[in-house]
């Protein structure tokens, strides 16, 4: 079945913001950016509290018992139509692609394909919702991304990262070959295998390095934890941060915080 | 039905997946023909596809093969009519050991001491030349690639470029050492010497066997998609011809081929279309001069009837072997076909392989992928080989209650302890209360994370837990 | 229970939903009416491009185009058909000229000549049933005129290609041609000449088949 064509929004005033866990615990600075940045595109951003995880790595784990139960407690968080932004197109991906397949056949399969419906990657929404203008206010600076194989194939945002970075102008993208293989992580597989994994992360390393840039942007804290972790651990010159943390820093004028 | 216990030709355990996936991953030599074989097979079929409406063609190939496994059963019928009404012999074998026995016995019937092959994964998925070796029946590959790997007394790595994971060095060594070639890295050469020796072979086979790839119901004919011409040799030299086929390879009308064959080869080999594409429609007829006196069609289920059963894993027949999604892939690009153990290697070897050997046999298969989706994007016939991988994942471990699994050997997987911490997981975010109060005390503590992640922390440092959860930043904004 | 009769109770009865057959809608393949100046461009440019050799002559001179061609690789000998106009063409010409290579025509069954066949023919001329332009492909039906192998076996392959009968795709072709009516029992596409990139990924011509095709297009 063909995918169905994207259709977009008008901007709205209120969003809900869906953190995930990884940037939960470990890369807050990011969800942070990410919801300066739709602040400052005059929207309001609804942090629902009782967030927790999309569910799925029990998902892909093929713990489907649990990952249900886990994104069961998510579907009530979004009670108005408003869109539900995610900083990820992994996250993103779960929730907008596998949860209608997730509730099939269960009392939740109505409420999970609305919730689905809703779903937006973050720079998705911030390029074609938002149609937001970047002032780029930091130094030059020449950088790498690598775009999420969630984000470039369940999500359809591969464009995005690249039209947004590109409105820096004080900023070069230099694409690594082979910019569209995966870095390895793979959520559970990374640990599942970890040889097959690493030797995937190594060679992304290595092209990342490769461009000449020493820091790259990408869509989702997976990745950056795979391959920034591998970089530092093998003393390769790469550092990377999230999009958002990266978009926010070079346009914000000192008026947010973070 | 099999009378005695098919063994193994290579004895290779599917499930010391990992020993060798790592053995793999530390030879830079096989790490070096798979990933430059594969950047040239993937740049290929880019280019092939230029100028192209894709994605209208995929659907076109999807809707071809999803129209012919809708009516499968009649298609199988009408096939069997027309084949039978032009004079070809047809066969059923419920499983490999049967399939086997039917080509052993057309080979007895006839006295036929040596047979001549064309490539045919479906005979690798019977280990038929083991078989027939047993059964005193020479059996030789002409294939040049095959030939290649029966040499080395291997297996194929690719289904398309069965010894891809040699380069010209092992190969010149190898034809050396086996047919007395000199050594060379003229790569004409070489081919031109296998020639000679394959050529010989043709003339004195007493059986071609070949595969197939599209059986047309309407007209009864049988379609081979080919370069170098063994294929025809096959199938028109000999005085008999056996093609052996999946049932699911039919289709309804002849039509339908033009739509398969334009995707197959530009997926497989970024080729416009192959050297030859050879349509047989019967044996020789009394006035013609060449072709086989008999062809034979066996038509092979080996599992394919319990896939057919469940209407998502149905996906999984729509395949028609073209090789984009291994040559597409991450992990079979690092670890080559012969660390999966199995007849087919990559993304359709994961998700075909556990119902021709069980989920048992194979469950590690479906787990060896980060779920790129690479493999879903390039497949000509859109199958959603990820989403496939996910449901196997899920019977592997008997994982959703809902849907309870269905593929033999399902569950194999499963262990109490990966299921306990499953159940603790889900547990703690199922409870946001919790959550926060997990998640805010892993912040508070965060100078106390171990380095130590086992797997992780083998080849990457540990993600490093912020002083304070993006939970606890907005609430203190909101306060 | 036979296996037949296993296999097909087993499809039948499915566990699953009734599938649904969906439309299947041939117009991606389509290209544009092409002229036929355009055809032959394209057929000749990509069928040249997996090297086959094209000539482009007429009905008057492609014999003569043939004795040079021939005249320039010393070919020994060329098997003709029997039965067809391509055949007797050259048959007329080998009997009329002494510049002609030795001529065998394929009037026996094969098992009477097959080891002279392999060893001693260096060329097969065979007729077309026209061409394809969008993949360059000779369109080829074998017959009883017109034996299978006579493209196969011999190291070079001629074949004779009227401009007039290039279709711009196969679908097309099959279409035109009404295929679905009736199969010879071989029909083939030819695309170049045989190879094989089974080594190392690096093109060899002629590994079963002929080394070198050379098509002759009568405009």
């Amino acid at each position: 079945m063909a995918d169905p064509i994207k259709v977009y929004p008008p901007k709205p005033s209120k969003v809900y913001f869906y953190g995930t866990c990884l940037i939960d615990l470990f890369y807050p600075d990011a969800g942070m950016a990410g919801i300066q940045l739709l602040e400052r595109e005059g929207i309001e951003v609804i942090f629902p509290e009782d967030q927790t995880c999309c569910g799925q790595p029990a998902y892909t784990s093929g713990y489907h018992d649990q990952a249900r139960a886990v994104a069961r407690s998510q579907l009530n968080l979004f009670p108005e139509d408003w869109p539900i932004v995610v900083p990820s197109g992994s996250c993103g991906g779960m929730m907008r692609k596998h949860y209608p397949d997730l509730f099939k056949d269960t009392p939740d399969d109505v409420r999970a394909a609305e919730v689905a419906g809703r779903v937006w990657e973050l720079t998705d929404f911030l390029l074609n919702v938002c149609h937001i203008k970047l002032k780029d206010l930091g130094k030059p600076a020449t950088v790498a991304m690598h775009t999420s194989c969630s984000a470039r194939r369940e999500m359809g945002v591969a464009t995005v990262g690249p039209a947004l970075l590109g409105q820096l102008d004080n900023v070069e993208l230099v694409e690594q070959v082979r910019a569209e293989e995966c870095c390895g992580f793979g959520g559970t597989f990374a640990v599942r295998h970890p040889e097959i994994s690493s030797a995937m992360v190594s060679e992304k390393v290595d092209t990342l390095v490769n461009t000449g840039a020493r820091e790259f942007v990408t869509t989702d804290c997976g990745c950056l934890m795979n391959i920034d972790g591998y970089a530092e651990k093998n003393q390769q010159p790469m550092k990377g941060q999230h999009i958002l943390s990266f978009l926010w820093q070079r346009t914000n004028d000192g008026n947010g915080e973070a | 039905m099999s009378d005695h216990a098919h063994a193994s030709a290579h004895h290779i355990d599917v499930k010391e997946f990992h020993p060798r996936a790592q053995a793999a991953i530390h030879n830079p030599k096989i790490r070096q023909n798979f990933r430059k074989a594969m950047d040239g097979l993937m740049t290929k079929r880019k280019s092939a596809f230029e100028g192209w409406d894709l994605e209208t063609l995929r659907d076109l190939g999807s809707n071809i093969r999803m129209r012919a496994l809708a009516n499968l059963p009649d298609l199988l019928e009408q096939l069997e009519a027309k084949l039978t009404e032009n004079g070809i012999k047809v066969h059923w074998a419920v499983d490999a050991d049967e399939a086997c026995k039917i080509v052993r016995d057309i080979c007895v019937a006839r006295d036929a001491k040596s047979v001549i092959k064309g490539k045919s994964m479906v005979s690798e998925e019977m280990e038929l030349n083991h078989y027939l070796q047993e059964h005193g029946i020479d059996a030789l590959e002409s294939d040049l690639g095959e030939y290649i790997v029966q040499l080395a007394e291997e297996t194929p790595s690719h289904i398309i470029m069965p010894a891809i994971h040699k380069n010209t060095d092992e190969i010149s060594q190898l034809l050396h050492d086996k047919t007395g070639t000199d050594l060379s890295h003229d790569v004409e050469y070489l081919t031109a010497s296998a020639r000679l020796q394959l050529r010989e072979k043709f003339r004195n086979a007493d059986v071609g066997v070949s595969g197939v790839n599209f059986a047309v119901a309407e007209t009864g004919t049988l379609c081979l998609v080919e370069n170098e011409g063994n294929g025809r040799m096959t199938t028109t030299v000999p005085p008999c011809h056996i093609a052996v086929t999946g049932i699911e390879k039919v289709v309804p009308n002849l039509e339908d081929v033009t739509g398969l064959l334009a995707l197959l080869t530009r997926s497989a080999t970024g080729q416009h279309i192959t050297t030859y594409f050879n349509m047989i429609s019967g044996p020789r007829k009394p006035d013609e001069l060449d072709g086989p006196e008999e062809v034979h069609v066996v038509l092979v289920d080996n599992g394919r009837s319990s896939i057919f059963q469940d209407d998502e894993l149905l996906d999984t027949l729509k395949c028609i072997r073209c090789g984009a999604c291994m040559n597409h892939c991450p992990v079979y690009t690092r670890v080559g076909g012969h660390t999966y153990g199995t007849t087919y290697p990559g993304p359709i070897g994961k998700i075909l392989m556990p119902h021709l050997i069980g989920l048992d046999e194979g469950r590690h298969l479906p787990s060896a992928s980060s779920l790129c989706g690479a493999c879903g994007e390039v497949c000509p016939v859109k199958i959603p080989i990820p989403d496939l991988l996910v449901r196997l994942r899920q019977e592997s471990v008997d994982g959703d209650k809902l849907h309870p699994a269905k593929v033999r050997g399902h569950g194999a997987k499963r262990n109490s302890l990966e299921a306990m911490v499953w159940k603790g997981w889900s547990f703690m975010h199922a409870k946001p209360g919790l959550y926060r109060m997990g998640t805010g005390m892993a912040a508070k503590f965060h100078k106390l994370q171990p380095g130590n992640l086992g797997a992780w922390t083998k080849y990457r440092t540990a993600p490093k837990l912020a002083p304070k959860t993006l939970h606890q930043r907005m609430k203190e904004r909101n306060t | 229970m036979s296996s037949r009769d296993t296999i097909l109770q087993r499809l039948r009865n499915r566990s699953g939903g009734e599938l649904r057959a969906p439309a299947c809608d041939f117009s991606v393949l389509k290209r544009p009416d092409w002229s036929t100046a355009e055809k032959l461009g394209l057929f000749q440019k990509t069928i040249e491009s997996v090297h086959a050799e094209v000539h482009r002559t007429t009905e008057m001179d492609w014999i003569e185009k043939l004795i040079e061609l021939m005249a320039a690789r010393g070919v020994q000998s060329l098997l003709a058909s029997n039965g067809t106009e391509v055949g007797h063409r050259v048959t007329q010409a080998a009997a009329a000229r002494d510049d002609f290579p030795e001529v065998r025509v394929y009037d026996k069954a094969i098992e009477q000549w097959q080891e002279e066949l392999f060893s001693t023919v260096d060329v097969g001329i065979t007729s077309t049933r026209g061409g394809i332009a969008e993949t360059g492909t000779l369109i080829l039906w074998p017959s009883s005129d017109e034996p299978r192998l006579m493209s196969l076996v011999p190291p070079i392959h001629v074949a004779v290609l009227y401009a007039s009968e290039l279709y711009s795709t196969f679908h097309e072709a099959m279409q035109k041609q009404n295929w679905r009516n009736g199969m010879p029992t071989n029909a083939l596409l030819v695309s170049g000449p045989s190879k094989t990139a089974d080594i190392e990924q690096t093109l060899a011509y002629g590994v079963h088949g002929p080394k070198e095709l050379i098509v002759l297009v009568i405009e």
